[in-house]
């Protein structure tokens, strides 16, 4: 029994290595990953999820989706986002307008608590990486356009309602 | 077939029309010597370059590729660096064991390097025990690598000089064992001898078919094990022993280390191609007359040097694949496997050779 043993661990080895020995045979000839930066600039593609700096995105008539409520800049572990806001009176009615949104790339850690956060879906990250400068004053950035106004929101439409938030309160009940 | 032999006697005998005896063999000492050590440093910078490649190629990575067309000019200028560096010394270390160690492991290794048949008649180091003299030059590294352990008061180099010393004793009875099985089956240990044989009756590979395919497998592993590479590189395993034996030297000392880990895989190579694959010897085939024809024409040096990097290939494709072994693995791999394999593996060979049970071309 003990012999056998022997045998048979002696020859499930060998196997096991010759797989390995294929894997490592398959890849030498596989298409290599490496990206050569600088030459493939104009081609370089970063992959969706990538991190790269945090934007405002607008539409075409220069509206933005933020309704200064500062969820972000209260969630973000860095202190990294600076919301200010006016009170602006429509139809009688005193809103909360966004005056400036300050992102201070310079201590931003990448972990996207921001964007996860917003109810609105109003900020994200997009894909480009080439933030260095010279100064570090130069990676403070107002990420709303001069002269860019909220969108109007539709009525019924409410976007994004945080979903594992739901499901844990129903866990609760 | 192309003799170098011709040409060494034409030269011996010029020299001998105008220079007296000693001084005639002197010259020719120093001009061996001083090819050897060019060879040596050139298959180093070929073999680092070569083993930073593939060992990306592997990994699906494109290896140095910035310094020089393909990164080739990133050897030379690890060289220079290299070269530039200061020796530091510390103090409390055995300062004379210290800088005796890398020149130990160096020695060693150009004297296993001069036993490799280059060409036919190309032998620098040839006698009739040939091969138990490149087994006893090729231990030597064993006590450079003790000594750098024991010269550098520092635990790190210690343990793995320890290590390094219990596993190459240990392989060294595999490699011991394949290589007799060899010269079973060639009946001598006189490595020009070996390779004539090769040449006449065909490689020993296929003269020995299965004990010799096994031994050519034990001494893949073991070879790798000797040159501390590998899934065997725990002497020098850097995440647990900084760069064990070799923490405390720096610049040429520690390139010594670095060059003599180089040559020794490609030693380890060459060896297997001596006498596994024919040395020199081209590929013959029986019955192919036309064909075995075309082959003599390449040169001896060619055929070596090529099934050297095939061999090269074989043993970098190994380290590149497998995890490092635990210490404890090692020892049992050697003790409880491939010790028993390699003696079983004799007897095999013992019973091929007296039942007349070979391949032989002719």
């Amino acid at each position: 029994m003990e012999n056998n043993n022997y045998i048979q661990g002696l020859f499930g080895g060998l196997k096991t290595l010759c797989v390995g020995l294929k894997t490592t045979m398959r890849e030498f000839f596989t298409k290599k990953i490496t990206e050569q930066y600088p030459e493939n600039r104009e081609t370089l593609v970063m992959f969706d999820r990538f991190r790269g700096s945090l934007v405002m995105p607008h539409n075409e008539e220069n509206e933005h989706k933020c309704i200064a409520c500062g969820l972000c800049m209260t969630n973000c572990p860095n202190g990294s986002i600076t919301v200010t806001s006016r009170t602006e009176e429509v139809d009688g009615k005193k809103k909360k307008v966004l005056d400036k949104y300050i992102y201070d790339q310079g201590i931003c850690m990448y972990c996207m608590v921001c964007v996860r956060v917003c109810p609105q879906n109003a900020i994200d990250f997009d894909q480009s990486f080439e933030n260095a400068v010279f100064d570090r004053s130069k990676l403070i950035k107002q990420l709303n356009q001069p002269g860019s106004k909220c969108q109007e929101r539709k009525p019924v439409a409410k976007p994004a309602a945080p979903k594992p938030a739901a499901i844990e309160t129903s866990n609760n009940q | 077939m192309f003799d170098l032999q011709n040409w060494t006697t034409a030269l011996h005998e010029w020299m001998l029309g105008i220079l007296p005896e000693w001084a005639a063999i002197l010259i020719e000492s120093v001009l061996v010597a001083l090819i050897i050590i060019t060879l040596y440093a050139v298959f180093a910078i070929v073999l680092i370059y070569l083993e930073r490649k593939i060992c990306a190629f592997f990994q699906c990575r494109l290896g140095p590729n910035r310094v020089g067309k393909w990164g080739l000019l990133q050897v030379f200028s690890d060289v220079f660096k290299m070269l530039q560096k200061e020796i530091i010394r510390m103090r409390k270390s055995d300062r004379f064991l210290h800088d005796l160690a890398p020149y130990l492991v160096v020695t060693a290794s150009m004297l296993t390097f001069a036993c490799l048949p280059w060409n036919k008649g190309g032998h620098i180091i040839d006698f009739n025990i040939g091969i138990f003299f490149m087994l006893a030059v090729s231990s030597i590294g064993v006590v450079g690598i003790l000594l750098a352990g024991l010269g550098s008061n520092s635990k790190y180099p210690m343990i793995g000089a320890m290590r390094a010393g219990a596993q190459l004793i240990s392989y060294e009875i595999s490699i011991g064992l394949t290589m007799l099985t060899m010269v079973a089956l060639t009946g001598t240990m006189q490595i020009s001898e070996i390779v004539q044989q090769q040449y006449d009756n065909g490689w020993n590979i296929i003269r020995g078919h299965i004990p010799a395919l096994i031994a050519f497998i034990v001494y893949l592993i073991a070879g790798n094990a000797e040159c501390n590479r590998g899934p065997f590189d725990l002497p020098e395993g850097e995440s647990e022993l900084t760069a064990g034996y070799h923490t405390e030297y720096s610049g040429m000392h520690f390139g010594y280390y670095y060059l003599a880990e180089y040559l020794n895989l490609f030693i380890a190579a060459g060896i297997a191609s001596t006498i596994f694959l024919g040395g020199w010897a081209p590929l013959h085939i029986a019955g192919l007359d036309g064909f075995n024809g075309v082959m003599d024409l390449i040169p001896g040096f060619v055929w070596f040097v090529g099934k050297t990097f095939f061999v090269v290939l074989l043993l970098m494709w190994e380290r590149w694949t497998f995890p490092r072994l635990r210490i404890d693995h090692i020892l049992s791999l050697e003790w409880k496997y491939l010790m028993p394999i390699s003696l079983f593996n004799l007897l095999l060979m013992a019973l091929v050779v007296v039942l007349g049970l070979g391949i032989n071309i002719n």
